[in-house]
């Protein structure tokens, strides 16, 4: 049975019916996201440039100590292209309110939140294939992470659990400003400050006072930084501080992305 | 605990954002198997009407009911009831007609195989099996309004709302839709449709609710709303132009209260309204008397274009515009 009733005598749908709902709006999700070959190809195209734009122009003008600079970087560009991931997100949802599909989605008997879940968790696995690709990009200019498989894996899995916690945040700015053309702007006034002002491309000793305080407490810099130390053996944070930060976003922005959803 | 009757019940509703009133205490009533047309200029409250039903939106007071149950309290079974399709057409671009179908039914609780098995019907029924195949980004206009159609219907809900189905349309999708609709209608949906056009409403449904500013001006068959009016038109023309001014004192008490004949002499016309059943027998009975020969004399009904205007005060959207680039 999908759907139950409650004491108070109002029909409702059962969470088995609402994980139905999930994956069959997840298939439609990959399935669109799939057939914009041009799409996937662009997503790739600028991480691969920043890439090589730190690896071979700014990258010998960057001190990082002992690390090789190319060891430095590709955990800042993983992390980055992970929230440009995300952002996708929140452009493809104003995209649907304004074909009327959102419409259509909310007029059927399905959970609300179905329709967020099917959005984020089809962006997240397209940011699976995303980061792979980068991860090999990174192998080719001589990217050498020194740790165990196990510490990879784990590196790997908090980039993903990052990038579906922006996925709400951009969702949620999404759904607020609806308009595909302000979500764009709006997505790189936040995500530009957020991934340069902090420990992705350059250490962030050399940065002046408050910047430096910015970039110190810059959920960023502490997820780049977790990820140095499972990939390179680097002191940094402990990966339960980290998870403990996702949780406390994840729970701040779900509800609002809900919220925008039912009001947009 | 209320007790069911008709599929669509609202009650005084009203939904205003901030200082704009967009529904203001409107009513209506439709019962099983009916074609109702909801007609009104631009503005007059009838997407907002259709957003309360399909739960959309919450009205600000007021109740709305679809088969029993209330929008607000109780949404689910009301989506369960519903079938939506409107002005834009609602369907995902990169994915087949199909695939569109399919997923709309899975959605609409239908198991994997008898979502496929109502897809390709439904397919069938709206002429798109040929396309069935291809991405919606290739249809035209029609086809994509079709499709939104189907997907309306693939959940096969015993209430339809349609939100201007037909503007924007060419001609033929125009003529096709209208052929849907009637043969809903036979199937015993009942189907609650917008329009901003006269002739579509006179055309498919049954009962008509006259909109302006959020509230029901009147609500009949389209034949009780002409009625309404209370004059039909009596048009008289003479085969010699120069009897008008004899022939117009003889017919002046013909004419309803407070209105008079009036001549066209370029045409040797007159034109009459009137409210007498026999009006037209007793006319030639008098001209014939005095040895006014009649050319033609026709008496016909108002247009629901008339009785719009003297509900509202104002006229009906001009023309249909042409489709719109999208």
């Amino acid at each position: 049975m999908t759907i139950a009733t409650t004491r108070t005598g109002r029909q409702r749908l059962t969470p088995v019916a609402v994980l139905r709902d999930s994956q069959v709006l997840v298939a439609r999700q990959l399935r669109k996201t799939l057939r914009r070959p041009t799409y996937i190809v662009f997503s790739f195209v600028q991480p691969v440039i920043f890439v090589l734009l730190f690896r071979y122009i700014f990258g010998g003008a960057i001190d990082t100590g002992e690390t090789a600079y190319v060891n430095y970087l590709m955990p800042g560009i993983i992390v980055q292209t992970a929230i440009f991931g995300a952002l996708v997100t929140g452009l493809g949802l104003t995209e649907d309110l304004g074909s009327g599909v959102v419409d259509r989605l909310r007029s059927l008997p399905i959970a609300r939140s179905a329709v967020l879940l099917g959005r984020t968790v089809a962006d997240l696995v397209i940011n699976v294939f995303t980061l792979l690709v980068m991860t090999v990009v990174g192998l080719l200019v001589g990217f050498r992470p020194g740790r165990p498989i196990w510490s990879l894996a784990a590196a790997f899995l908090l980039v993903l659990a990052f990038s579906f916690v922006f996925s709400w945040i951009s969702a949620w700015i999404g759904l607020s400003v609806r308009n595909p053309e302000t979500a764009q702007s709006a997505g790189f006034i936040w995500v530009f400050p957020l991934t340069f002002a902090s420990s992705a491309f350059v250490p962030i000793d050399g940065m002046p006072g408050p910047v430096r305080a910015f970039a110190e407490h810059n959920p960023v810099t502490l997820v780049v930084d977790a990820v140095r130390g499972l990939t390179l053996g680097e002191p940094a944070p402990a990966v339960s501080r980290v998870l403990i930060w996702l949780a406390a976003l994840l729970l701040v922005f779900v509800p609002l992305a809900v919220r925008a959803f039912r009001r947009a | 605990m209320h007790t069911y009757t008709d599929p669509i019940e609202v009650d005084d509703l009203v939904v205003s954002y901030g200082s704009v009133t967009a529904l203001n205490g409107l009513s209506l009533r439709i019962g099983a198997g009916t074609v109702i047309g909801v007609l009104g200029p631009n503005g007059a409250g009838k997407t907002t009407l259709v957003k309360v039903l399909s739960t959309l939106l919450r009205p600000t007071g007021g109740t709305a009911r679809v088969m029993g149950h209330d929008v607000v309290r109780d949404p689910l079974p009301v989506r369960l009831a519903i079938g939506l399709a409107g002005q834009y057409a609602a369907v995902d671009q990169e994915l087949t007609g199909r695939e569109n179908l399919e997923m709309v039914g899975r959605l609409h609780r239908l198991p994997r195989a008898e979502a496929r098995r109502r897809a390709g019907e439904v397919l069938e029924r709206f002429d798109l099996t040929g396309a069935a195949d291809r991405r919606v980004g290739t249809y035209s206009g029609g086809m994509r309004r079709r499709l939104d159609l189907a997907a309306g219907l693939t959940g096969r809900p015993p209430v339809l709302l349609l939100d201007e189905p037909t503007t924007g349309l060419d001609p033929r999708s125009r003529q096709e839709l209208w052929t849907i609709v009637d043969e809903l209608r036979n199937a015993g949906t009942t189907v609650l449709l917008t329009t901003q056009y006269l002739e579509e409403a006179d055309r498919l449904a049954q009962r008509i609710a006259v909109i302006d500013s959020g509230t029901v001006l009147a609500e009949g068959t389209p034949a009780e709303l002409k009625a309404g009016i209370g004059t039909d038109i009596l048009r008289v023309r003479l085969r010699e132009p120069s009897t008008l001014d004899a022939a117009a004192p003889l017919l002046a008490d013909l004419a309803a209260a407070g209105t008079a004949v009036v001549p066209d002499r370029s045409a040797g016309e007159l034109t009459i309204r009137v409210s007498r059943p026999d009006a037209s027998a007793e006319a030639l009975r008098r001209l014939d008397g005095r040895s006014l020969r009649v050319a033609a004399i026709q008496l016909t009904q108002p247009s629901l274009d008339d009785v719009f205007l003297s509900l509202t005060g104002h006229a009906t959207a001009g023309p249909a515009p042409a489709e719109e680039s999208r």
